[in-house]
């Protein structure tokens, strides 16, 4: 069932990739306020993090765009199957970006806050390697939905553990500096924030790949891992 | 659509053994083969529906369960089917009494000339279901009124049949056709000619309906099928290509061929 032929209803085609492209598109942006927020964060770039505000508005635009449009195929088309699921999931996944998007707007308002507190490298190392890691996670899950790769989906759902584990020895590493010196409390708890946010990402990022899941396969993904090794 | 697919909500797992069952059905219009070795169970109590493009031998099946097909010349039906284990082509099978057993209801209302008390009352008559005149007016009370048409009707059963709405002589020929007590209601695209009104009444009568009777239905309405069934069965060019739980078959087809006839795409 991989490959779909094309609808008889070209319009309705038409209308299902526009709605592909939406997603895509908004993911491209999310992806792209997640990368800037952070390096707003890392450089305390005011401009930058001022931006990644401002292009919120804009996510969240496009999602009530991908809910309008998802809404007006159900209504109009009466999608079944594998189409159905493609509408479903477009709403889904849309609202985990758009989730996603505050995140971004989260990390930009910190980074705004502790500008003028001067930040060490050895202080937001920890965030920086995991503002990489949940990136790679949203892109491979919106690549696994894109592509309704179920395999990948799976993949990114597994590496899940990674993002919550850097981020519980992030917590750890960030109250060492604090107990280090309580000058420090203001930043680190600053950072721990982020990297909360960040773990947040990551939860969406699952999501996706959770919807990416029963996109292709019409099952859910829990389930499945659940029935596969019962513990 | 948010309620489409709780139609689904009581198929319950086999705890009965079927009310029909097909085995290896095949029939054959002349030389030509319209039906392919189908095997397929009608389960009791619930809504089965019969999807498939034109031509794909959902009908034929449908006819054949109440061996509709005896009157089309140079039909021939192979393979076994059953109404409550009993093969219904045997020999000693009466046809007349199976088709009360087993009723119809067709795509176009078709009330007969008379008054919509004799339309429900005709049945029961013939087959002696009543002994007399107050019997038979309860059957007919009653079927009326499990048809949903009562409130619509009461006032003129002496008028003629053919004089109501087009959804009213449908739900009449439903009455008609439960007037004989059957088990199992044979329904083919009752709702094609119904404007969408009459359609969802109908449709809530063939939810109402199944707690006593069996029901399978032909249909060519996609979303018809999610709403009232329970079990789902598409064919296509004379073959059952796959059955399962509605909600299975319309969320998550196992099928490519299935899967593109139910979005609407070239198969």
């Amino acid at each position: 069932m991989s490959t779909l032929n094309e609808h008889i209803v070209s319009s309705f085609e038409d209308e299902l990739t526009n709605l592909n492209k939406s997603i895509s598109e908004m993911g491209g942006m999310v992806e792209q306020a997640i990368t800037e927020s952070a390096n707003a964060l890392l450089r305390l770039d005011h401009q930058k993090a001022q931006d990644v505000r401002q292009f919120d508005r804009k996510i969240d635009e496009m999602q009530q765009r991908i809910n309008d449009a998802a809404v007006s195929i159900i209504a109009r088309r009466q999608p079944m199957a594998a189409d159905l699921r493609m509408v479903v999931t477009a709403i889904q996944v849309a609202n985990d970006l758009e989730r996603t998007g505050d995140m971004a707007k989260q990390l930009a308002k910190r980074a705004l806050q502790i500008e003028t507190l001067g930040l060490a490298p050895k202080f937001y190392n920890g965030v920086k390697h995991m503002t990489e890691l949940v990136a790679r996670q949203l892109k491979m899950a919106l690549d696994a939905y894109l592509a309704r790769d179920s395999k990948a989906a799976v993949e990114v759902c597994n590496r899940d553990d990674e993002v919550d584990a850097l981020h519980t020895s992030l917590f750890r590493e960030l109250l060492t500096y604090m107990m280090e010196d309580p000058r420090n409390i203001t930043q680190c708890t600053h950072l721990l924030f982020c990297a909360k946010s960040l773990e947040r990402v990551g939860d969406h990022a699952t999501n996706i790949a959770e919807a990416a899941y029963y996109l292709e396969t019409g099952l859910h993904l829990a389930a499945e891992a659940q029935q596969r090794s019962p513990r | 659509m948010s309620a489409t697919l709780e139609a689904a909500r009581s198929a319950d797992p086999k705890s009965s053994p079927p009310a029909m069952s097909g085995n290896k059905v095949s029939v054959f219009y002349g030389a030509k083969q319209a039906l392919f070795e189908v095997d397929l169970d009608i389960e009791r109590h619930q809504v089965t529906s019969l999807i498939g493009p034109s031509g794909c031998g959902k009908s034929t099946f449908l006819r054949s369960l109440n061996r509709m097909n005896d009157t089309i010349e140079g039909c021939r039906v192979e393979g076994k089917i059953t109404l409550d284990g009993q093969d219904i082509y045997d020999r000693s099978i009466d046809v007349v009494e199976l088709r009360a057993r087993v009723g119809m209801v067709f795509q176009k209302p078709n009330p007969f000339p008379k008054s919509i008390y004799e339309n429900v009352a005709y049945g029961p008559r013939i087959h002696g279901l009543s002994r007399n005149k107050a019997e038979l007016d309860d059957i007919v009370t009653s079927s009326i009124r499990r048809a949903g048409l009562w409130n619509e009707v009461k006032d003129r059963l002496n008028e003629p049949g053919t004089g109501l709405s087009g959804g009213q002589q449908q739900r009449l020929c439903i009455a008609r056709a439960i007037a004989t007590q059957p088990e199992v209601l044979l329904m083919d695209e009752p709702c094609s000619a119904l404007d969408p009104i009459a359609t969802a009444i109908v449709e809530e009568l063939i939810d109402e309906l199944r707690e006593n009777f069996t029901i399978v239905i032909v249909t060519h309405s996609m979303q018809q099928a999610a709403r009232v069934s329970q079990k789902t069965a598409f064919f296509h060019l004379g073959k059952l290509i796959e059955e399962g739980k509605t909600e299975d078959i319309f969320t998550n087809p196992k099928n490519k061929q299935t899967q593109d006839y139910i979005t609407g795409r070239i198969g």
